[in-house]
C-alpha cells in the first residue's frame, strides 16, 4: 500500500483545550484511493480529529497535508475548497431546502460566477447554473434519490438523509471524504447497502474515504486499514484481522463496557 | 421537478405587471391625493420589506438598523435633488459645505446614490458587526442607527441638524415608486432563485454545514447585508421625495418596527410575503388612523386618541408572533401552479 | 475644571450609574436565565415612575406607600408581561420572543400615551430632597447622596437573595443548565417570574428616583435609560448581578466625565453607549464576560 503516495496525512497533532489534551501526536497517512477507518471508544477524539482535519479546530501544534500541500489552519470554506468534504454525526441538512438545492449548495464551491450575475442576466451564469443543476440531478439519480428531488430535505426518512449528506459532500468534488458515523442508526440491511454504497462511490467518484464508525460490521467490512483512537492517542493500526486481534483494542473497548455497565 | 410550464408563467407574469401598470395609470388619474400616497407607501415600503427581509428572513441575520440605511439614503438623495439656492436657503444655523452645496443630480442618479451610499455604510458596519450572531446583532445594528441618527442631529453643516431638510422636489410619482419597486422585487427574485440564494439559505439554515460545504459564510453574509442596505437607501430616498421633508427624529427605532412588522407578517423568508404584508400592513396603518381621529356618531362626539394606532398595531405583532409565527405566507412563495390549483381543486393546493 | 467641579460631576455620575445599573440588573437577570433580551424593561421603569405619580397626586396616599404600592406593580407587570408574551415561546427560535418583546415595548409605551397623555408631567418633590447641601465649595441635592445608597442597599438585599435562599439557588441553576434544573424538580416558570418580579421591581424603584432626580415624567422615558442599561450589563458582563452594577456606574461616570470635560459633545452624549457596545463588541466578538458562545460542531 506504500505504492501510492498519501492523499491526506497528520503529523504529530495535538489540540488541547484549556489544560484538557484531547488528542496528542495523532500521526495517519492515508493512502490514495483506500477506505480506511477512525474507531474508539465514545469520547476518544475521533470527531475531534475531523474538526481539525477539516479546518473548524486549529491544532494546537502539528500539521494537516492534503497531497502533500499544508493545509492546517485554513478556515473549512478553504479546506473544502482544497479537496475535502465532510458529513456530520448528527446529520446536518439545510432543512428548509428542497433536496435539489441541498446538492447544488454543494457544488457552489465550484461554480465561477459571482452573485451580482444572476439578476443582470449574464448568459455565462445562466449557463453555468443549468449545468450545476443538472449535474446536481445526475448525482441525486446516482445516488437513488432523484425522485426525491423536490422534496424538503427535513421530509425525508433517516437512510435517506444520510444518503443525500453524503450527496451533498459529493457535490462538492471532493478528493477526500469524511465520513462521520454514516451506520449510525441503521438496521442490519441498511448498513449492508450503506457498505456498498461507500465502496461504490470510491469507485465513481475516485475518492478516499475516512469514515469514524462505531458499527463492526462496517468497520470490518469496507476499511482495508484502521486507526484505533482512546483517550486521544493512537493505540493501534492496522488491517482488519490485526484490529480485531489486538489485545489493546479488546481492553479499550472492554473498559469502556465495564465502565458502561458500571 | 423542472418548472412545468415556464412559458405559461412568463406569460402571466407579463400579464400580471401590465395590468399593475394600467390600474396605476388609472388610479393616477382617477384616485384623490390621499389614496395615490397610501398606493406610493405600499411600493416604498415593498422596497424596505425587501430589503429586510433579505438580511433577516433568507440570511438568518436579525438586523435592527433599517431605520439609519434609509436616513443615509434620505439625505443623500434630498441633497442631490434639493437645487443649490434652495439649499442656501434652508441651511439657515449654519451654510452647507462644499461640494454638496453645489452638487445638483437627475432623481435616477440621485435615488441611486442614496443606495450606493446606505450599501458603502452598510458594508461598513457590516465587517465588524456581522461576527456576532442573534440578539447581539439585532442590538448592535440598532446601535449603529441611533449612532447615525445622533450624528445627523449634530452634523448641521451637513445635514441642518434638528430642523432638517424641507421643500424636498417632490419627484418620487407613482411611476417612480412602481419602477423601483419592481427593479427590486425583479433584482431579489432572480437572486434568491439563484444558487446564490440556495447559498444564503444554507448560511441561515445551518452555518456550519454551510462552512463544510466550502461557503465563505462571512463573506456572503456581508453582502446579503450590504444589499439589503442599498435597498433601504433606496427606499428611503423615496420616501424622501414623496414626503418632501425628512428630519433626524424621523428615522427613530419606529421606522424599523414597522418595516419588521410588515415582513414578519408577510413570512419570514417569502418575497411575495413581504409583498402582500406591505399592502396589507400599510393600508391597515392608514385604516387605524380614524381612531387617532375625532369621530361624530349622530350626536356623539369622541375625540381622537392619541397613540391608539401603535398601541393596536403593537398587539397585532405580539398576537403574530404568538400565534402565527411564519405570517401570511411562511417560506412559501406565490406561484401560479398553487393559485390555478386553488381555483381548479377549490383550496386543496398546498 | 476645579476639584470642586470635579466632586459635583462625580456625584451626579454616580447617581445616574446607580440608576443606570438598577434597570441593568432585570436585563442582566433576565438575559442570563432565557438569553433574552426584554425590551419591555425600560417600559417598566416608565412605569414605575407613573405609579408613584398617581400614587402621590391623584389618591393623595402617603410617599412611602405608594412607593412600595408603585415597586410591586411593576412587578406584577414584569411577572405579567412573561407569562403572556414570553413563555409561550420558549420553545421557538429565540428572535421570536426577541421581536415579542419589541412588541410589548410598543405596546406599553403607546398605551402609555393614550392613557397618560404624551404631555410631559412635572413631578412633585418633597422640599427636604431639593434643599441643596454645601460642603465647602460643593454645592449637591440630598438626591445624589440617597440615589446611590438605595440602589447599594438594594443590590445587598438583591445578593443576599440570589446567593443566599432557596430560590436564588434555583436561579442560578436555570442560568447554569434550565433542562436539568426541570428535573430536579424545580418549578422553573415560578422561578423565571420570581426574576422577572424583582427585576422589575428593581426597575421600578429606579424610574422613581429617576423621576426625582430629573422631575419630569412622560411615556418614552424608559427608551434611552432602557437600552443604556442593557448596554450597561453587557459591559459589566451579561449574567452578572454586580457585573451589572459596575456597568452601569462606568457608563454613568463616561457620560458625565465626557460632556464636562469636553462640552463640545454634548449633542452626542446618547451615542456614547452605542459606541462603546460596538467598540465592546468589537474587542470581544464571543460572549463578554470570556463565555464562549462557541457552537460545537
Amino acid at each position: 500500500m506504500s505504492a501510492n503516495p498519501p492523499v491526506l496525512e497528520t503529523r504529530e497533532v495535538t489540540i488541547r483545550f484549556g489544560g484538557l489534551t484531547a488528542v496528542s501526536n495523532f500521526n495517519i497517512s492515508v493512502p490514495k484511493g483506500s477506505i480506511v477507518g477512525l474507531i474508539g471508544p465514545n469520547g476518544a477524539g475521533k470527531t475531534t480529529c475531523f474538526n481539525i482535519i477539516t479546518g473548524f479546530y486549529k491544532p494546537t501544534q502539528g500539521d494537516v497535508f492534503l497531497e502533500g500541500k499544508r493545509i492546517t489552519g485554513l478556515p473549512p470554506h478553504k479546506v473544502c475548497e482544497e479537496g475535502i468534504a465532510r458529513t456530520f454525526q448528527n446529520i446536518r441538512l439545510f432543512y428548509n431546502e428542497t433536496v435539489l438545492q441541498n446538492v447544488m449548495i454543494g457544488g457552489f464551491v465550484r461554480q465561477k460566477s459571482h452573485w451580482w450575475m444572476p439578476p443582470l442576466l449574464i448568459p455565462s451564469c445562466t449557463r453555468e447554473e443549468r449545468e450545476l443543476r443538472d449535474r446536481a440531478m445526475a448525482l441525486l439519480d446516482s445516488v437513488g434519490l432523484g425522485k426525491l428531488a423536490g422534496e424538503i430535505s427535513s421530509s425525508l426518512p433517516y437512510g435517506a438523509q444520510r444518503r443525500l449528506e453524503i450527496a451533498r459532500a459529493l457535490a462538492t468534488k471532493p478528493k477526500f471524504l469524511l465520513l462521520d458515523e454514516p451506520a449510525a442508526g441503521m438496521n442490519p440491511q441498511e448498513s449492508q447497502e450503506l457498505m456498498d454504497f461507500i465502496k461504490r462511490i470510491r469507485t465513481d467518484f475516485d475518492l478516499t474515504i475516512l469514515l469514524i464508525e462505531h458499527d463492526m460490521k462496517v468497520v470490518m467490512g469496507v476499511c482495508e486499514h484502521i486507526w484505533v483512537l482512546d483517550y486521544g492517542i493512537l493505540i493501534a493500526e492496522g488491517n482488519p484481522e490485526q484490529i480485531r486481534t489486538n489485545p489493546k483494542v479488546i481492553e479499550a473497548y472492554l473498559g469502556e463496557e465495564a465502565t458502561q455497565n458500571a | 421537478m423542472k418548472t412545468p410550464n415556464k412559458s405559461r408563467d412568463l406569460t402571466l407574469t407579463t400579464a400580471a405587471v401590465g395590468l399593475l401598470l394600467v390600474f396605476l395609470w388609472w388610479a393616477n388619474g382617477h384616485l384623490d391625493n390621499y389614496k395615490i400616497q397610501v398606493l406610493n407607501l405600499i411600493a416604498i415600503n415593498s422596497i424596505l420589506a425587501l430589503s429586510l427581509n433579505l438580511i433577516y428572513g433568507f440570511t438568518g441575520m436579525f438586523s435592527l438598523g433599517h431605520a439609519g440605511f434609509m436616513a443615509i439614503g434620505a439625505y443623500v438623495s434630498s441633497l442631490l435633488i434639493l437645487p443649490p439656492v434652495q439649499k442656501e436657503m434652508i441651511y439657515i444655523l449654519q451654510p452647507l459645505i462644499w461640494p454638496f452645496s453645489v452638487l445638483q443630480a437627475p432623481f435616477f442618479i440621485a435615488v441611486l446614490a442614496g443606495g450606493f451610499a446606505a450599501a458603502l455604510l452598510g458594508l461598513i458596519i457590516a465587517i465588524p458587526v456581522l461576527r456576532l450572531g442573534g440578539d447581539y446583532l439585532g442590538i448592535a445594528t440598532l446601535g449603529f442607527a441611533e449612532i447615525i441618527r445622533v450624528v445627523f442631529t449634530n452634523l448641521t453643516p451637513i445635514t441642518n441638524g434638528a430642523l432638517g431638510l424641507k421643500g424636498i422636489p417632490n419627484y418620487a410619482n407613482i411611476w417612480w415608486n412602481y419602477g423601483w419597486c419592481l427593479l427590486t422585487l425583479f433584482f431579489l427574485i432572480r437572486l434568491i432563485n439563484s444558487n446564490f440564494g440556495n447559498v444564503l439559505k444554507a448560511i441561515r439554515d445551518d452555518e456550519v454545514a454551510a462552512r463544510a460545504m466550502g461557503i465563505n459564510t462571512f463573506k456572503y453574509r456581508v453582502v446579503s447585508f450590504s444589499i439589503g442596505a442599498f435597498f433601504a437607501g433606496i427606499g428611503g430616498a423615496l420616501m424622501a421625495s414623496l414626503i418632501t421633508t425628512i428630519d433626524p427624529k424621523m428615522f427613530s427605532f419606529l421606522l424599523t418596527f414597522n418595516v419588521l412588522m410588515i415582513v414578519v407578517a408577510g413570512g419570514l423568508g417569502s418575497l411575495t410575503g413581504s409583498i402582500i404584508g406591505s399592502a396589507v400592513i400599510t393600508v391597515l396603518l392608514e385604516w387605524l388612523r380614524f381612531v387617532e381621529n375625532p369621530i361624530d356618531i349622530g350626536s356623539f362626539h369622541l375625540d381622537g386618541i392619541p397613540g391608539m394606532r401603535m398601541v393596536i398595531f403593537s398587539l397585532l405583532l405580539i398576537l403574530i408572533i404568538l400565534f402565527r409565527r411564519e405570517g401570511i405566507m411562511g417560506m412559501r412563495e406565490f406561484s401560479w401552479d398553487s393559485l390555478i390549483n386553488r381555483f381548479s381543486r377549490g383550496g386543496e393546493a398546498r | 475644571m476645579s476639584l470642586d467641579m470635579f466632586i459635583q460631576h462625580l456625584f451626579n455620575a454616580l447617581t445616574l450609574g446607580s440608576l443606570y445599573g438598577l434597570i441593568a440588573i432585570g436585563y442582566t437577570m433576565v438575559y442570563g436565565i432565557l438569553r433574552l433580551i426584554n425590551f419591555a424593561h425600560g417600559d417598566i421603569f416608565m412605569l414605575g415612575a407613573y405609579f408613584v405619580f398617581f400614587g402621590v397626586t391623584l389618591t393623595k396616599l402617603p410617599w412611602g406607600i405608594a412607593v412600595i404600592l408603585a415597586v410591586a406593580l411593576s412587578a406584577l407587570c414584569g411577572i405579567v408581561i412573561d407569562r403572556i408574551a414570553y413563555r409561550p415561546l420558549r420553545d421557538a427560535p429565540r428572535i421570536s420572543a426577541l421581536i415579542s418583546a419589541i412588541g410589548v415595548s410598543f405596546f406599553i409605551e403607546n398605551l402609555g400615551l393614550v392613557v397618560f397623555t404624551g404631555l410631559p408631567k412635572p413631578v412633585y418633590r418633597p422640599d427636604w430632597l431639593v434643599e441643596i447641601i454645601t460642603l465647602g465649595n460643593i454645592r449637591i441635592l440630598p438626591l445624589a447622596l440617597i440615589v446611590p445608597a438605595i440602589a447599594f442597599a438594594l443590590v445587598m438585599g438583591l445578593l443576599w437573595i440570589v446567593y443566599k435562599t432557596k430560590p436564588g439557588l434555583a436561579m442560578r441553576s436555570i442560568s447554569k443548565d434550565i433542562e436539568t434544573t426541570r428535573l430536579m424538580g424545580v418549578s422553573v416558570d415560578k422561578i423565571i417570574a420570581l426574576t422577572f418580579g424583582l427585576g422589575s421591581a428593581l426597575a421600578a424603584a429606579s424610574g422613581i428616583m429617576w423621576a426625582l432626580r430629573y422631575p419630569q415624567i412622560h411615556p418614552f422615558m424608559g427608551v434611552f435609560p432602557g437600552f443604556k442599561a442593557f448596554i450597561a450589563a453587557v459591559l459589566g458582563g451579561i449574567g452578572s448581578i454586580q457585573g451589572a452594577m459596575i456597568g452601569g456606574m462606568l457608563l454613568g461616570l463616561i457620560e458625565i466625565m465626557a460632556v464636562a470635560f469636553f462640552p463640545a459633545l454634548s449633542g452626542y452624549r446618547d451615542a456614547f453607549a452605542f459606541i462603546l457596545l460596538i467598540v465592546i463588541l468589537l474587542m470581544k466578538p464571543t460572549g463578554l464576560m470570556g463565555e464562549k458562545l462557541e457552537e460545537k460542531v
